[in-house]
């Protein structure tokens, strides 16, 4: 077995189809590191170039670490190295531009305007200051007006607000340990040690307490043309959140579902907004949330409901072909976290009555329904957030034992 | 068993595989050679009941090397992954050094901590050397322990070596061949992942999953092993929330044959679904018309 030099990778022509071709790689979406090059041509000399199914695979290994850029990898390989006849040949081939794969295009300027955009309806919102000018002071009125009124200097407000809302660590026990004078198990490890210090005498017991850890939480958000005045200030609440903890995931659904947790990860909440943006391609069309669910506990469920996830569901239930599978989903999605959190900012209506055929057929499968329109109402979810699991959580966790 | 060299080519790996009875994809074969090659661990994830534990088993048995396994949960922490101190041990011999007279307290903590009383877990025995070679490690179901476990893991996979703070760093003369699975009920972290290579084991084509089946239920007849894969491909095509793995087909194909089964019918399927699907809802699915359709799909003759 030949060492491979690790300091000095091969170069020539070979070495610069690779490069060129992580470049496109990294163009198309996908992140490979210098790292990685320097280990697809130690690879590449491991193997004997001659059959283009082993290269193939060898580069998959190297430069592939997540499963769903597989189908990314493998158009960029066949655009890359066009279908060569014979393998020899990839040593001495002109390497390709790098803008071999294009990133995929931003959203359109439709998104972008209904993004910064948020629509004001001038006569409710006249009404309703008028209302609440008698009593209390602007701040108040911000605090308790819905965000489909607002005007664009208001929402820059809220936004303001939302930035600096912190959460309170939700307290989840986990199943690791940490020094704790008041904690319940005896810590023999650092006992001992510290007997040693009065020649093996035990004098003071060292103890042991559980870590305790906010939740992870799961948010799956509604973005249809019915909701599009509140999505943006979820998305700025949901990354105030992401910020705040570490592990929250994030989807936004219209008529399919996109996982948008990645580019919530931007310290900045414009740049993340944006790169959310361009990663949806169906804002503000019309709502499948059955379908939506289903490919959530698909693809998702598992993936990201372990640890005793919290699921904040933010719609406003409006689905026309509500039947059994929307029950179906809801039913599994609730049995398969910790907590079921609706999110519907048309409660803000006084006499809101569950009409809708979807909003029946989801109720009986939350754990708690809420209002989210006004910022009063998001501070309360940030509350309800760190409160205790529902009692019927608590039961089953109890006959279970 | 003596210990085999490692192979030396991709095919060689493809024989080493085939020749323990496990037909794997020629990417996976590739996967493998390289990792061994390059000394990086294989970071395997795909679905439950693909065979990601099994291509570990069969590896070190192929190579003659030592298999350490370590099964993770939430919560496994350094004291059973890696080593603990045996408390009691500890103790009776601080109480024999008391009634001996020896009163010299450095002395006391250096016999204290020695390697005796140190119980070494699955981590620190694949960095300790070997005769055979050194071992294989399978870290298996990775994503079921928690973020702070998988930093740690980091920390030993870049060096191979631990560090404890009463004793001191005790390092891998060669580091063991590291094999991790994950059936991704968590997203692994980039950094881990950035350290492996990768592959993602699918469901295999029903050309190889009937080699499989005839390879691993020995004295099932043609005509059977074949309608078996038939159905359970067809079953894949489906919608269902947990579809059938490789496991399940070789578990099913057994229970059949030990059923004396000569071929499919819908009586027979019904009553031994069980070993194909294990959600309700996929079972319930699987009833009348549904199974009929598929049922004579598998068993027609072509």
């Amino acid at each position: 077995m030949t060492t491979i030099d690790h300091l000095n990778p091969p170069t020539g022509y070979m070495a610069d189809n690779v490069v060129g071709f992580a470049r496109a790689l990294r163009a198309a979406g996908i992140p490979v590191g210098p790292g990685a090059v320097i280990d697809a041509l130690n690879a590449l000399q491991a193997i004997e170039i001659g059959n283009r199914a082993d290269v193939y695979a060898t580069l998959e290994a190297i430069f592939v670490k997540r499963h769903e850029h597989m189908l990314i990898f493998a158009q960029a390989f066949d655009l890359f190295f066009r279908a060569a006849e014979d393998w020899k040949h990839m040593l001495d081939s002109v390497p390709l531009p790098d803008h071999a794969k294009k990133k995929p295009p931003p959203a359109s300027r439709r998104v972008q305007e209904a993004l910064a955009q948020p629509s004001t309806r001038e006569e409710a919102q006249h009404e309703q200051q008028q209302e609440l000018k008698l009593s209390v002071s602007d701040k108040e009125i911000l605090q308790k007006k819905d965000f489909a009124q607002m005007s664009a200097a208001e929402i820059a407000e809220v936004t303001r607000a939302i930035a600096n809302m912190k959460l309170p660590q939700a307290e989840l026990r986990t199943r690791r340990y940490r020094p704790d004078a008041k904690g319940l198990r005896l810590d023999m490890r650092r006992t001992l040690r510290s007997s040693l210090r009065t020649g093996g005498e035990i004098i003071d017991i060292r103890k042991l307490g559980r870590i305790e850890k906010p939740a992870p939480i799961v948010a799956l958000l509604d973005i249809s043309g019915s909701m599009s005045e509140y999505t943006r200030l979820f998305l700025h609440f949901l990354h105030a959140i992401t910020d705040a903890r570490k592990r929250v995931s994030v989807f936004l659904f219209g008529t399919r579902l996109t996982n948008v947790t990645r580019a919530l990860r931007a310290r900045d909440p414009d740049e993340a907004l944006a790169s959310c943006s361009s990663s949806v391609e169906d804002w503000a069309g019309g709502t499948r949330i059955a379908t939506s669910l289903h490919s959530f506990n698909k693809l998702w469920g598992r993936r990201v409901l372990g640890q005793g996830a919290i699921v904040l569901l933010i719609s406003d239930g409006l689905e026309r072909e509500a039947d059994a599978k929307l029950a179906f989903e809801m039913d599994r999605l609730h049995r398969s976290c910790r907590r079921l959190i609706w999110l519907n900012p048309l409660l803000r209506f006084g006499g809101f009555e569950a009409k809708a055929q979807g909003i029946k057929m989801m109720l009986p499968h939350v754990d708690e329904f809420r209002p989210v329109h006004n910022l009063t109402s998001m501070e309360g979810l940030i509350e309800a957030l760190s409160a205790p699991p529902p009692p019927h959580h608590m039961s089953r966790i109890r006959s279970a034992a | 068993m003596s210990a085999s060299a490692l192979p030396k080519s991709v095919d060689g790996m493809l024989e080493l595989l085939t020749s323990r009875g496990y037909l794997a994809e020629r990417s996976l074969a590739t996967v493998a050679y390289l990792s061994l090659r390059m000394g990086r661990p294989l970071f395997l994830e795909g679905e439950a009941g693909v065979g990601k534990t099994e291509i570990a088993k069969v590896l070190s048995a192929a190579l003659g090397r030592k298999l350490i396994r370590l099964q993770c949960y939430e919560g496994l922490d350094v004291a059973s992954a890696v080593y603990e101190w045996s408390s009691a041990a500890q103790m009776i011999a601080i109480r024999l050094a008391e009634a001996a007279g020896d009163t010299d307290r450095e002395q006391l903590s250096s016999d204290i901590f020695a390697e005796r009383f140190l119980i070494k877990r699955p981590l620190l025995q694949a960095l300790e050397p070997d005769v055979a070679g050194a071992p294989v490690l399978l870290i298996d179901e990775l994503d079921r322990a928690d973020e702070a476990f998988e930093a740690y893991l980091l920390e030993i996979l870049s060096d191979f070596q631990v560090t404890i703070p009463e004793f001191g760093t005790i390092r891998a003369p060669h580091p063991p061949i590291v094999i991790i699975t994950s059936n991704r009920t968590r997203e692994i972290h980039d950094a881990l992942k950035r350290r492996c290579l990768y592959h993602w084991v699918d469901y295999p084509e029903a050309e190889r999953e009937l080699a499989i089946v005839k390879s691993r239920v020995p004295g099932i007849s043609a005509k059977l092993s074949q309608q078996v894969v038939r159905f359970v491909q067809a079953l894949r095509d489906q919608d269902f929330y947990k579809s059938p793995g490789v496991a399940e087909t070789i578990d099913w194909a057994t229970a059949l044959t030990e059923l004396d089964a000569r071929s499919l019918t819908p009586q027979l399927v019904g009553d031994t679904l069980g070993a194909l699907l294990k959600y309700q809802d996929d079972i319930a699915r699987m009833q009348g018309d549904t199974l009929q359709k598929v049922l004579k799909d598998a068993t027609s003759e072509t």
